[in-house]
């Protein structure tokens, strides 16, 4: 598979009176073609200023940065044509309708007519498409945005936050759009804080975390390998839990006892768990791993868990310094 | 071209742009029905009304001056002398020659020496509007996010910005050329019906068409510079906020205290004067607390003379400087 999108050791500082803030710090992506890739991090961690820097908005402070093997910025205007995106809630001209802004964009980018139209029935704008813009929900300013990145039929479409005020009904429809796009043999790269989201129609992810690149993979790997090594414990009914607790813990698990069963957070090898109960005759009826979720992946790797009692601020992270990426 | 014909379509889509052309040509139109129905055609009836009108003039004052000094004759001695002046030969008898038929005649347009005020009045409407528009063309694109989103397609920057100036500027340029066709005609009728077109040879005609060429350089300019603040301040109210600073500033603060200090030449400060010099191809400053001597002239005050040339200088340092800092600008610096 060949990289659509390739970023390594990318850094911004932005700089203002109040001081120098690190935006990006040393940040690592790969895109493979044909996938749809989701980029995560929390408030604050840099996924727009990455995306602002990859399209030639901003000028990063070090690093190298390709789209469809072409070094950009030096490249951008070779490979614009091929790229769609939408930053962070784009705006648009309030004045106009939305068949004459994509009309001015189609013809700024020597985009046929025809697409305009067929791009504002794709996000369901059809009926709205002679009304100013002006007087959008924001759901459909977003349909609109998401309009406007379509219409040069990109090799790669580049989505900050599509799902941003999108209706349950028209976020399902994103979703299916994004698998048809990637089925037709468009790359996608999809930033989003609905991680239930972005674990249904992603095949792999980046997390960034203070600028840094913190997992990247597939998102089965990222789960897998984040997957705490936990087990679900269930004993026999009528059995003494306690007894069985105790036992384990002496034998040093970490167990966390829930109304009807158990779990051991530490079960490197779960056949030590049986084999200890086995042998004072108690018998487990089920032994399952805890299958960890993005969402949970996520606040671990990103440190960004709440605790109770304590309001986590922007850029605060429960993990000190990041790790470098997964699997390096 | 593609892009250059983008920008086009937006230009005149926009409503800002045909608010303010259709202002202007509202008040051109005023302006023109204003000076039609205040001129008259001289003939032989107007100035044998002038010629009568002078006349009776003539005869009321003689009248009463010749009454005032009979009455200051009879008065010599009396209390009532005071109100006279000690010697009545003083009181001034007006001749007839002291009242020229010519100023009682009807306002009347004559062409080749009233059209190049007009002129300079439609350029300087002009140069408004133009200031004003490209302000907001560039300065609402800007303001919405819709220059970044104009980025992302054609992500070279300066041919953006240059081509959006190239099409704003043809767009002012063909308004001017339009316009100042529209309205020659029209004054060339109302001198026609309300006045005269004497002395218009081929020189005439060629130092109007140059007056009119100065004032499309003054429009193209106004232009460049409302859309250069408005890139650079990323804002339409830049613009505006440097033109009305400008205006205030300059013309009024720095006018009222380069007056008070007395400093020498102070119009030369004053835009207006500037822009006569280029409109008129010359403006001349006196400088009257000054004195240069000559034996033949005595007293005569310092003067400074303003070319078009100089105006010239001065329109294309604004031009350069605006434009070329806008493009600066827009080189470098991150879209957020
Ligand atoms: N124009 C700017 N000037 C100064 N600092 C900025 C600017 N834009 C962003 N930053 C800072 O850079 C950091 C990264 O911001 P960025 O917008 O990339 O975050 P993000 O990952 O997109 O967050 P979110 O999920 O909230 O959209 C933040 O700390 C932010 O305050
Ligand atoms: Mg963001």
């Amino acid at each position: 598979m060949t990289a659509v999108l390739e970023i390594s050791g990318l850094q911004k500082t932005y700089r203002s009176r109040k001081g120098v803030r690190r935006a990006l710090d040393g940040f690592d992506m790969v895109v493979e073609a044909g996938q749809v890739h989701g980029f995560l991090g929390p408030n604050g961690s840099g996924k727009t200023t990455t995306l602002r820097t990859l399209l030639g908005l901003i000028r990063p402070n070090g690093g190298r940065m390709a789209i469809l093997g072409r070094e950009v910025p030096e490249h951008l205007s070779e490979v614009a044509g091929h790229v769609g995106a939408i930053v962070e809630s784009p705006q648009f001209f309030g004045n106009f309708t939305a068949q004459d802004t994509l009309a001015l964009l189609a013809d700024a980018g020597g985009v046929r007519e025809e697409r305009v139209v067929a791009v504002l029935e794709l996000v369901g704008l059809r009926d709205r498409a002679k009304d100013r813009v002006k007087t959008y929900s924001l759901g459909m300013k977003q349909r609109l945005a998401v309009a406007s990145a379509l219409l040069k039929e990109p090799k790669l479409l580049i989505l900050d936050e599509p799902a941003n005020g999108l209706d349950p009904g028209g976020i399902r429809e994103m979703r299916t759009l994004m698998r048809n796009l990637a089925e037709s043999g468009m790359t996608v790269v999809l930033s989003s804080h609905i991680l239930g989201e972005i674990q249904l129609i992603c095949d792999s992810v980046t997390i960034i975390s203070g600028g840094r690149r913190v997992a990247a993979g597939s998102v089965a790997d990222v789960l897998a390998s984040h997957t705490s090594s936990g087990v679900k414990v269930r004993l026999e009914p009528g059995v003494d839990m306690r007894g069985a607790i105790e036992l384990l813990r002496a034998n040093g698990a970490q167990v966390v006892v829930e109304h009807d069963h158990f779990t051991v957070g530490n079960a490197g090898n779960p056949a030590q768990i049986t084999r200890i109960l086995a042998e004072r005759e108690i018998y487990v009826s089920e032994l399952t791993p805890i299958a960890a979720d993005l969402e949970s992946v996520f606040l671990e790797l990103t440190g960004t868990a709440p605790v109770d009692g304590h309001n986590r601020q922007v850029d605060q992270s429960a993990v000190a310094t990041p790790t470098g990426g997964w699997g390096q | 071209m593609s892009l250059a014909r983008a920008e086009a379509r937006r230009l005149v889509k926009r409503r800002f742009t045909k608010f303010f052309v259709a202002g202007l040509l509202i008040l051109l139109v005023a302006i023109a029905a204003g000076m039609f129905l205040t001129n008259e055609k001289i003939g032989s009836d107007q100035r044998a009304a002038a010629q009568a009108e002078a006349q009776a003039q003539f005869q009321r004052s003689y009248q009463q001056s010749v009454t005032e000094k009979e009455n200051c004759t009879a008065a010599q001695g009396t209390p009532a002398a005071s109100q006279f002046p000690p010697n009545c030969d003083d009181i001034y008898i007006p001749t007839e020659s002291d009242y020229d038929p010519q100023w009682f005649m009807p306002a009347t347009f004559e062409f080749l020496g009233e059209f190049p005020g007009m002129i300079t009045t439609l350029a300087a409407l002009l140069a408004m509007v133009a200031f004003v528009v490209g302000a907001s063309f560039v300065g609402a694109e800007w303001n919405s996010g819709g220059m970044m989103n104009l980025l992302l397609w054609r992500p070279t920057r300066i041919r953006v910005l240059a081509t959006k100036l190239t099409i704003l500027l043809a767009g002012a340029a063909v308004l001017t050329v339009v316009v100042s066709a529209l309205w020659t005609a029209a004054f060339l009728a109302i001198a026609d019906l309300r006045g005269s077109t004497d002395g218009l040879t081929s020189g005439a005609w060629q130092s109007i068409a140059l007056t009119e060429l100065r004032g499309l350089a003054l429009v193209l300019v106004a232009g460049a510079a409302g859309f250069s603040l408005a890139s650079l301040g990323r804002h339409t109210a830049m613009a505006l906020g440097v033109a009305v600073g400008v205006v205030i500033v300059l013309q009024f603060g720095l006018g009222a205290v380069l007056f008070m200090a007395k400093v020498k030449f102070a119009e030369a400060y004053l835009a207006p004067v500037w822009m006569s010099a280029w409109m008129d191809k010359t403006y001349r400053i006196e400088d009257t607390s000054a004195c240069d001597f000559s034996s033949n002239n005595g007293c005569q005050p310092a003067i400074l003379d303003l070319t078009w040339q100089h105006a010239g200088g001065l329109l294309a340092g604004i031009l350069v400087v605006t434009v070329g800092a806008a493009l600066w600008a827009i080189r470098r610096r991150d879209i957020t």
